[in-house]
């Protein structure tokens, strides 16, 4: 985005790439070109250094060959200082491409009468332009002349001459000054060097040293106004511009591991998002790193990089308590999946750290970022530094769609444990707690999800295991006991599995009692129905007995009637009873 | 310590009065300052140093890389190359009693 403006911002004033790390974006696009430029600073700001990278990078990348005029320094020295930075000042020179020349001036050794002019450095500084074809030019420090010769006025006059002239040969020049008592410059540079002025700054806070860059000026231009924290080590100068980048990263819907299965399950099922931050914070001893390793290792395995910041323990410590806990991390390490940066938060202020992180963030290019613990980094400066530098840093991140973990000590004080990183928690999208849970005379670990921004996630609490096989995550015991775990917890699962044998013998005495009441109940039925049998065939065999009889009687009578030839009654009889009369 | 050079050099001066002179005159083509440090130069040698002087005139135009190896910064300059240490003095020379301080023949503004 930012190359793209300063294309279109190239149009309307040319500008001459640094090649320096970062000092392109805040410039849009490098200095003017053909155009002197002013960077003024403080003794051991790094002047020179930017001037001398400025032309070994123009020699290199851009095929601008340039000239070296040093005004302090001898030139033995500057090549010197350059390999330190990982220049080759001399193949440089013996290719032509850069031109070194060193201007003495000793006091005592000059006489100074009547009137003069500086012309000889014009004499040398044509000579070296013209010899090497020269596009840049570095002055260091031209404000030397002005102890070498008394004569302020010719100087003043001199230098605005040659000012202008660089103008004329159209090369890009950076004039270096040495910071005055409340004015840029001590003598008053910046009145003729008007185009770009940029202001080097090595400043010692809480006895951390800090070195910023600052554009005060451009020019026709617009510029970063901020002031940038750059470095210089082994591979140069490098400024970086850290700003929020806005909201406008993309998202990712993707999902990661978090290496522990139960934790994934307490995520929605299936872990972090891609380029999410993660704030796992908790009372010290609570495995939080642990934790930070188990996502690391889940990523080594799915072939992806990881970029480690250990800010309290040196790698082979962290390297030896993974092993501890059933995780080796070691072969990562070797296949080059994880990198560990390990560094006293002390070593520098928190803007140098942030800039620290951004090299080699763009250098390793990681798809996980761990901080590990970014509360040792709060130490070192003021709350509200500390959440703007964490606000950028998380923003650079998303924007690299880097997943970030950060872990954090909170302090054991219970009430204080989420307010200690309310301040931070708004830039988190998702963030664990582990605390501790002290209970029958024991501490165990418990973890919960406190937010996770667009997922499903569990309200639970759970038991934070570390055993020699890794982390277990378990179900703690809720109950009218309350929440326990621990051996609290197993106790409490004993008592509750005695509990439940104990009903479940209950229960089958009762089935028992009942099948032996309907064995009774059955034998009951039986033997009644044999006693009802008995009586049933009894009182048949009466019945038929007494049927026998009646019908004997009838039979009787009616022989009685016929032998006393009673007609009428035989034929009514006859009609009710159907007794055939024979 | 460079002090104390100087009182050496000062001192060895009058030692050795038939020292020759070898001084050198950079300008940068025929500018008016150049001209005028030049007939002043010419001038207090011819007063001062009669026939133990030599002046060689280096026009930076024509051999710029004699800037460089020489150390001139300012234009003109004249360049005493012998008797040891060399000293330089810059301007046009306009002011005789700085010249010959500048020279270290300081003692001749006495005689």
């Amino acid at each position: 985005m930012i190359q793209r403006k300063s294309v279109t911002k190239n149009r309307s004033l040319p500008k001459s790439p640094t090649g320096i790390a970062g000092l392109d974006e805040i410039t849009g696009g490098g200095l003017p070109k053909g155009r002197p430029t002013l960077v003024c600073g403080s003794a051991g700001c790094g002047k020179s250094m930017l001037g001398v990278e400025f032309l070994v990078r123009g020699a290199l990348q851009y095929n601008e060959p340039g000239v070296l005029m040093t005004f302090e320094e001898l030139p033995e020295d500057v090549v010197t200082n350059a390999r330190s930075l990982g220049f080759d000042l001399d193949k440089l020179v013996a290719q032509k491409k850069l031109f070194l020349d060193y201007v003495r001036v000793e006091r005592n050794e000059i006489q100074e009468t009547g009137e003069y002019d500086l012309e000889g450095i014009f004499v040398r500084l044509n000579y070296a332009i013209e010899s090497t074809g020269a596009k840049r030019v570095v002055l260091d420090t031209i404000e030397s002349l002005f102890t070498g010769l008394t004569n302020a006025a010719i100087l003043r006059a001199e230098l605005r001459r040659l000012i202008n002239w660089l103008k004329e040969k159209g090369v890009t020049a950076i004039i270096t000054g040495e910071q005055g008592d409340g004015t840029l410059t001590r003598n008053g540079l910046e009145e003729y060097v008007s185009d770009c002025v940029i202001v080097l700054d090595h400043r010692v806070i809480d006895q951390v040293s800090t070195r910023r860059l600052r554009v005060v000026k451009y020019r026709g231009s617009t510029h970063g106004t901020n002031e940038f924290p750059f470095l210089i080590n082994e591979n140069g100068f490098s400024v970086l511009p850290i700003s929020s980048l806005g909201l406008a990263h993309d998202v990712s819907n993707e999902r990661i591991s978090t290496g522990v299965k139960r934790l994934d399950g307490m995520l929605g099922g299936s872990g972090y998002y891609r380029g999410s931050s993660v704030l796992v914070s908790g009372t010290a001893g609570t495995g939080k790193s642990s934790l930070a390793s188990y996502f690391v290792n889940a990523a080594s395995k799915r072939g992806e990089r990881s970029l480690y910041f250990a800010f309290e323990e040196s790698p082979q410590q962290i390297i030896r308590n993974m092993r501890s806990i059933g995780l080796n991390l070691e072969p990562s390490v070797k296949k080059g999946l994880l990198r560990f940066q390990a560094s006293r938060p002390t070593l520098y202020g928190l803007e140098t750290h942030l800039a620290v992180m951004h090299k080699e963030v763009k250098e390793f290019k990681p798809d996980i970022v761990v901080i590990d613990p970014i509360s040792n980094l709060i130490n070192t400066g003021s709350p509200t530094e500390v959440r703007s530098m964490l606000l950028r840093l998380v923003d650079f991140l998303k924007s690299q769609q880097i997943t970030a973990l950060f872990t954090s000590l909170s302090s054991p004080d219970m009430k204080s444990l989420e307010q200690t990183d309310v301040g931070i928690s708004s830039i988190m999208d998702t963030w664990l707690l582990l605390r501790d849970i002290e209970l029958g005379g024991e501490r165990n670990r418990g973890l919960y999800v406190l937010k996770s921004r667009g997922m499903a996630h569990s309200n639970q609490i759970r038991e934070f295991l570390l055993t020699d096989q890794g982390i277990d995550i378990r179900d703690v015991y809720v109950g009218p006991e309350g929440v326990l775990t621990g051996s609290m917890r197993l106790a409490q699962e004993a008592r509750e599995r005695a509990q439940t044998t104990a009903r479940q013998m209950e229960i089958e005495a009762m089935q028992r009692r009942l099948e032996r009441k309907r064995v009774a109940m059955e034998a009951q039925i039986a033997a009644l129905k044999a006693e009802f049998q008995g009586e049933e065939m009894e009182i048949a065999r009466e019945l038929n007995q007494e049927t026998q009889l009646v019908n004997q009687l009838q039979m009787d009578e009616v022989a009685m009637a016929r032998s006393r030839k009673a007609d009428k009654l035989i034929a009514r009889r006859n009609g009710n009873n159907g007794i055939e009369v024979v | 310590m460079k002090a104390k050079m100087k009182k050496t050099a000062r001192k060895a001066a009058p030692t050795e009065p038939d020292a020759h002179y070898d001084l050198r005159l950079y300008v940068a083509g025929q500018s008016p300052k150049s001209l005028a440090a030049f007939a002043n130069l010419k001038e207090l040698c011819e007063v001062h140093l009669a026939g133990k002087y030599r002046i060689e005139v280096i026009d930076l135009l024509k051999k710029p890389q004699a800037a460089r190896d020489d150390q001139i910064i300012a234009i003109p300059t004249v360049v005493r190359r012998l008797p040891q240490p060399v000293r330089k003095i810059i301007g046009d020379l306009c002011d005789e009693r700085r010249t010959l301080i500048g020279l270290e023949l300081s003692e001749k503004i006495e005689s």
